[in-house]
């Protein structure tokens, strides 16, 4: 269809293009172009503009900022009738410098970076493998299957800001989760309070939040799998194991890859779970996106420049990850094409 | 039916394809009741604890049964903000669906139907900025916000949520204009309607159910949207619901068994409405990425 169809007009080609007559010279090719386009670039210029000013300005500014030293006591500011100028400076790339390598950089960005690599993986994973059982489960012809999966979609039906609430009452000291535990004589962390278990109990909590996604994607996927590919397995006296790894696995693939790269950014930017948990009050237990807004917003003074520069870093993460994937995508779609 | 060597000599308990076991059945409801409960039980837990009249209550919540009522409901409504609440969520919420959708629909037929120098660019972008995480953006826009004078309004807000909003709705968009067949774009052409008419009388119409979702994706974007709101709304009247919950949890007090009534009145309609479209929600979900 795409060859046939000129999908910059929509008319149907010439079946032999061309059909003679003379190439026409460059002048002309510009205005067929603007003639061919015009409609494209109308059509995409609300976005592009609308894009432009709302992430493409702040951006330039956010870039610039993270150039300068600025911080709520050198910013522009009002305060009553009186308008105090901005008296930041710029200062070059000193704020990146001093992220990645100043004095306590492990402390402010490293160990921060590591735990964020960490929450990411291993949420995406358990939001993967859990999501894939139980679509694998629910899959099946089993009574009651509608009835499991409006369940199991519950935690993404309700808004996450109040579910996590919901946690921060079971997690609390002496909250449910902790008697319930105390009742099996089984030790009781302080979820709120300890590094560690601050961790685990964000984990738990995005987990929680995250697999129904991962559960409709999947079993959408699933259900798209031509049956007649395991019919074909099965006659071949493949057993179970083998047609999950043979059939169903790649016949996952397309979802797979987009709900994996959708959940790694998401999770990678997950900014509520942990701020409605723990407010900014515990320091070690904070992703990256977390760190990066009590630098800006959450602590006194302020600190603009900073925080900013953790927000280019992030992207910059995020947008080398993004493109390792695609091409990582397109060379393994290449080698696996059957 | 099958290659299981068995078959002959236990013909009985041949089963057919998709069967299982009465054991793997059993396994398979097991799991799925375990992990049906975890997945129900925090929201009942607030249910119940949002009857239970003292702010303690979650500690003690074996007392709660003894003494249930809806007095914390009454309150919420009658003595805190959350009709102010509500309106400021309504308008950001509203305001977002329909500014995210207005712009982005014709974006989405464009990079559906036309190619065009720039388009792997545009699509690029779209793509990037779903990425893009708060932190790089929440400072220059409280800059620029501050000297717009749009911090504490619900513009400025609305704006703010446009800027997920708008490349999303045009990426879900452009799926659902790729299951419309082209040749009803060819039979408008043909009578010659212009690609802006085709676009408005032939395809909008019959793009309904992707605008829907669209919009519904918009407008729970707004609705849960945290930290912009968190940092840019100072009013405690123009509060949207993701801020005004918070309100009852400070550093000094937890009113922990209103805040469990207001998040039950906002997790009803939200959740009834969820379920409602959530099977359309997911199709489009995937449907721009595997078709990209």
């Amino acid at each position: 269809m795409t060859v046939a169809i000129d999908r910059a007009t929509g008319k149907r080609r010439p079946a032999a293009p061309g059909g003679g007559g003379p190439r026409p010279g460059p002048l002309q090719r510009l205005r067929n172009g603007y003639h061919k386009y015009w409609y494209a670039y109308a059509m995409t210029a609300p976005v592009v503009i609308v894009l432009g000013g709302l992430i493409g300005y702040p951006l330039v500014r956010g870039v610039y900022l993270t150039l300068t030293d600025a911080n709520s006591l050198n910013s522009a500011r009002t305060i009553g009738v009186n308008h105090i100028d901005a008296t930041y400076r710029f200062i070059g790339l000193d704020n990146y410098a001093d992220i990645l390598w100043g004095p306590t950089a492990y402390d402010r960005f490293w160990s921060h970076f590591i735990w964020t690599i960490v929450w990411t993986a291993v949420c995406v994973t358990l939001h993967y493998v859990i999501g894939l059982t139980l679509a694998l489960l629910l899959n099946q012809k089993l009574r009651g299957r509608t009835v499991y999966r409006l369940l199991l979609v519950l935690p993404w039906a309700v808004p996450t800001f109040v579910t996590v609430f919901s946690w921060r009452v079971m997690l609390a000291d002496s909250g449910l989760i902790n008697s319930a535990l105390g009742a099996l004589s089984l030790p009781q962390p302080a979820w709120l309070e300890d590094t560690f278990f601050q961790r685990a109990a964000a984990i738990m909590v995005n987990t929680w939040c995250g697999v129904p996604f991962m559960l409709l994607s999947l079993l959408g996927g699933l259900q798209a799998v031509d049956a007649s590919l395991y019919e074909a397995a099965e006659m071949d006296g493949a057993n179970a194991w083998q047609r999950f790894r043979h059939v169903t696995l790649p016949g996952l693939r397309p979802v797979s890859s987009t709900v994996v790269l959708l959940g790694v950014i998401w999770t990678f930017n997950q900014f509520a779970i942990i701020f409605l948990l723990f407010g900014t009050s515990a320091p070690d237990a904070q992703i990256l996106v977390n760190w990066a807004y009590y630098l800006g917003f959450g602590q006194q003074p302020r600190d603009f420049a900073q925080s900013a520069a953790y927000g280019v870093l992030l992207l910059s993460i995020l947008a080398v990850f993004t493109s390792v994937y695609f091409r990582r995508l397109k060379r393994g779609d290449q080698l696996g094409t059957v | 039916m099958t290659t299981t060597l068995d078959t002959p000599t236990r013909p009985a308990r041949t089963r057919r394809r998709g069967e299982r076991s009465p054991a793997a059945a059993l396994l398979s409801h097991a799991a799925l009741t375990v992990a049906a409960l975890i997945a129900l039980f925090p929201i009942v837990w607030l249910v119940f604890l949002s009857l239970g009249p003292d702010k303690d209550d979650y500690l003690h919540p074996d007392r709660i049964l003894d003494k249930a009522t809806f007095g914390n409901y009454s309150y919420v409504l009658q003595h805190t903000g959350f009709f102010d609440w509500l309106k400021s969520t309504l308008i950001v919420g509203l305001g977002t669906t329909v500014l995210g959708v207005a712009i982005a629909a014709t974006t989405g037929y464009a990079v559906s139907r036309m190619r065009f120098p720039g388009y792997r660019k545009l699509m690029w972008i779209l793509l990037l900025t779903q990425a893009f995480p708060i932190a790089v953006l929440i400072v220059p826009m409280y800059e620029i916000f501050g000297e717009l004078g749009l911090i504490d309004s619900y513009l400025g807000l609305i704006l703010v949520n446009c800027t997920t909003a708008v490349p999303y709705s045009a990426w879900l968009l452009k799926g659902y204009f790729d299951t419309i067949p082209f040749e009803i774009d060819e039979a408008g052409r043909v009578d010659g309607l212009t690609p802006f008419g085709t676009f408005a009388r032939l395809i909008l119409p019959l793009a309904r159910p992707g605008l829907a979702v669209a919009a519904f994706y918009n407008f729970i974007t707004a609705f849960g949207e945290v930290a912009f709101a968190t940092t840019f709304m100072l009013d405690d009247s123009k509060y949207t619901f993701a801020v005004g919950l918070q309100s009852f949890v400070s550093e000094h007090d937890a009113q922990w068994n209103y805040m469990a009534a207001t998040a039950v009145l906002i997790a009803v309609p939200v959740s009834a409405f969820f379920y409602l479209v959530q099977r359309n929600l997911v199709t489009g979900l995937t449907a721009g990425g595997t078709k990209g």
